[in-house]
């Protein structure tokens, strides 16, 4: 702004100073749209803490759901949502990062690569509860493992599948190729490459990507209904083949009830699992910042 | 190494050793490419489950009734399949969340690729990603006990669930997908451009609105869509705020239920395979998953058809 002002610093004539003005104006729309965001969230987080903090106890994190509102908790939900996170981290990483070495060290530039890349770039874009209308059909039906904690992982294995694949060809295209034509030189094969050079130099670019993409999927709560996970459990599940319930589809349960103890609930729950998703990111940062210096 | 130097000598050993090798290398190779290859069976899986169960569906019930019918009554005692009261529903949610993000998520991304300084744009940036972080659950919550109550000061014959807060909640989800990619093409415009246009007297309002934005213009259209398309795949805040009442309505201030909320609804219910509920499931899913398809391979096509390519 500074630079227009001193454009016109001289400009007596109308014109000039009118095309001032609405660089002015224009800015100041830009500020206040960007404000909106920022607005939005600090009142939602603000209106959820109001609500939540206050139910907030240790006897809230260490009982079960109850149909009497004093006395419910989100044990089961809580650690459903570690038993889906572990599963769908185990299920999803592997295959993810192993799609990732195919795609930027093994592939040739054929059609049937096009078509794979293609087709996981508009993967990423499916709406998540049609993943869970596939999990219904191929999971808890077709393949028999009914409303278990591993069709649940499965399920939103899929769904994770796609980001982590496309971030973690990011991080390992960012490997210098001057390190793999070094070890190539001296002998290696092509898995000894990978092996040695580009997955120890790509892997923080790898986990910082899948964290996030895990705490997208600790947030799902749409895959999950359809796949049958249900808000009123009374036990933690002993195995993945058990029942289980999630903390957002708890807190889905706790919100579409009409009183209000129960909205309550839903905030508290929500409080939890903002924490649980902060801190997941936050190690994502940590990570990110960690390594980023060295490379 | 070590193995090939020891059998120095003995040619037979040296080739067995390298030709185990080549054999270890192959199955790798074989490994990953299957491993790449899942995700090709996912989207056959998606279509195979979904058109299976589609083509059942549309054994008892016309293609016809389905596209054309105003009721969408699959529970009651005379059943009525017409599509439309879901879709309009979600293209309702969808417009109204886009005249919200469109508009503001374009001018943040202005703001912060041509006005903020970077120390600004470097607290700025991870704010909207946690606005685009937050579960959609926390969204419904949000829309019900904090959105509706305001709007219900102002119009106080809402309904308790209405389609204007699902709108405004969703419109705040896809700020972030709107700035963060549009950002990403105007960053992309070179400096050049505009240094070239400020040298002819060019203000900076002049600058960014018909030098900058035009010239990324195959972005921003491709973000638009991207978001719109991702506000229709919405669905736990319009389950919650929104409602589950089936309703050819242009009012925003009733309450509507889209496609995704007619999915949660009815799963949540019982739904035995083999009958006609279960069956609507998948005719909405798959109506509901052209619909994104579509609209994400126009997104693609923009990108990769109409970018302008500098230097």
């Amino acid at each position: 702004m500074s630079r227009d002002e001193r454009l016109f610093a001289g400009a007596s004539n109308p014109r000039a100073r009118r095309r001032r003005r609405m660089g002015v104006v224009f800015a100041g729309l830009c500020i206040a749209a960007t404000m909106v965001g920022v607005v939005s969230l600090a009142v939602l987080l603000v209106d959820v803490a109001l609500d939540g903090v206050p139910r907030l106890s240790w006897g809230f994190l260490t009982a079960f759901a109850s149909r009497n509102p004093e006395q419910a908790g989100i044990k089961a939900a809580v650690v459903g949502s570690v038993w889906i996170l572990g599963l769908t981290a185990l299920i999803s990483f592997p295959i993810s990062v192993a799609a990732a070495i195919y795609l930027e060290e093994y592939a040739a530039r054929s059609w049937v690569t096009r078509v794979i890349q293609t087709n996981i770039a508009n993967l990423a874009g499916i709406p998540s509860i049609v993943y869970g209308i596939l999990g219904l059909a191929l999971f808890v039906r077709f393949f028999g493992f009914d409303r278990s904690v591993l069709s649940g992982a499965l399920t939103l294995s899929l769904l994770v599948m796609p980001v982590i694949i496309m971030v973690a060809q990011e991080a390992i295209k960012a490997v210098p190729s001057t390190l793999r034509e070094a070890a190539y030189g001296l002998g290696a094969t092509r898995w000894q490459v990978v092996r040695t050079q580009v997955l120890p130099m790509a892997m923080p670019g790898i986990l910082t990507g899948t964290i996030l993409a895990l705490s997208r999927a600790v947030g799902e709560t749409a895959p999950l209904i359809m796949v049958g996970a249900v808000g009123f459990i009374a036990f933690t599940p002993s195995g993945p083949l058990d029942r289980f319930t999630v903390l957002p589809l708890q807190i889905f349960n706790w919100v579409s009830r009409p009183q209000d103890e129960f909205r309550l609930l839903a905030a508290a729950g929500i409080v939890v699992l903002l924490a649980l998703l902060l801190t997941m990111n936050a190690v994502a940062i940590i990570l990110r910042n960690r390594y980023q210096t060295r490379i | 190494m070590k193995q090939a130097t020891e059998t120095q000598g003995d040619g037979t050993v040296a080739l067995n050793f390298r030709r185990s090798r080549n054999v270890k290398e192959r199955l790798i190779g074989v490994l990953l490419f299957l491993c790449a290859a899942t995700s090709t069976l996912v989207t056959v899986g998606v279509v195979a489950v979904l058109l299976g169960e589609t083509i059942g569906f549309f054994s008892q019930v016309s293609i016809v009734e389905f596209l054309t019918g105003t009721r969408w009554e699959p529970m009651f005692q005379e059943k009525h399949f017409g599509v439309l009261p879901l879709l309009a529903g979600s293209f309702m949610v969808a417009a109204g969340a886009a005249v919200i993000a469109l508009p503001v998520g374009l001018l943040t991304a202005i703001f912060l690729s041509e006005y903020a300084a970077p120390s600004l744009r470097k607290t700025l940036k991870p704010m909207l990603e946690i606005l685009a972080g937050i579960p959609t659950v926390v969204y419904g919550y949000f829309a019900l006990t904090f959105v509706t109550p305001l709007i219900r000061t102002v119009f106080p014959e809402t309904d308790v669930f209405n389609a204007l807060s699902a709108s405004i909640v969703v419109g705040i989800m896809i700020i972030p997908t709107v700035s963060s990619l549009s950002e990403d093409a105007l960053r992309a415009v070179p400096n050049v451009l505009r240094e070239g246009a400020y040298g002819l007297g060019a203000t900076k309002l002049e600058v960014s609105t018909r030098i900058v934005v035009p010239a990324a213009l195959s972005g921003i259209v491709a973000s638009f869509i991207l978001a719109i398309s991702r506000a229709i795949g919405e669905t736990m805040a319009v389950t919650i705020a929104a409602g589950n009442l089936p309703n050819m309505t242009l009012n925003p201030l009733e309450s509507i239920q889209t496609m995704t909320a007619y999915i949660v609804q009815a799963s949540l219910g019982d739904t035995p395979r083999g009958t006609i509920v279960y069956q609507t499931l998948f005719a909405v899913a798959m109506t509901l998953f052209l619909i994104t398809l579509v609209m994400n391979i126009v997104s693609q096509w923009i990108l990769s058809r109409f970018r302008e390519e500098y230097e």
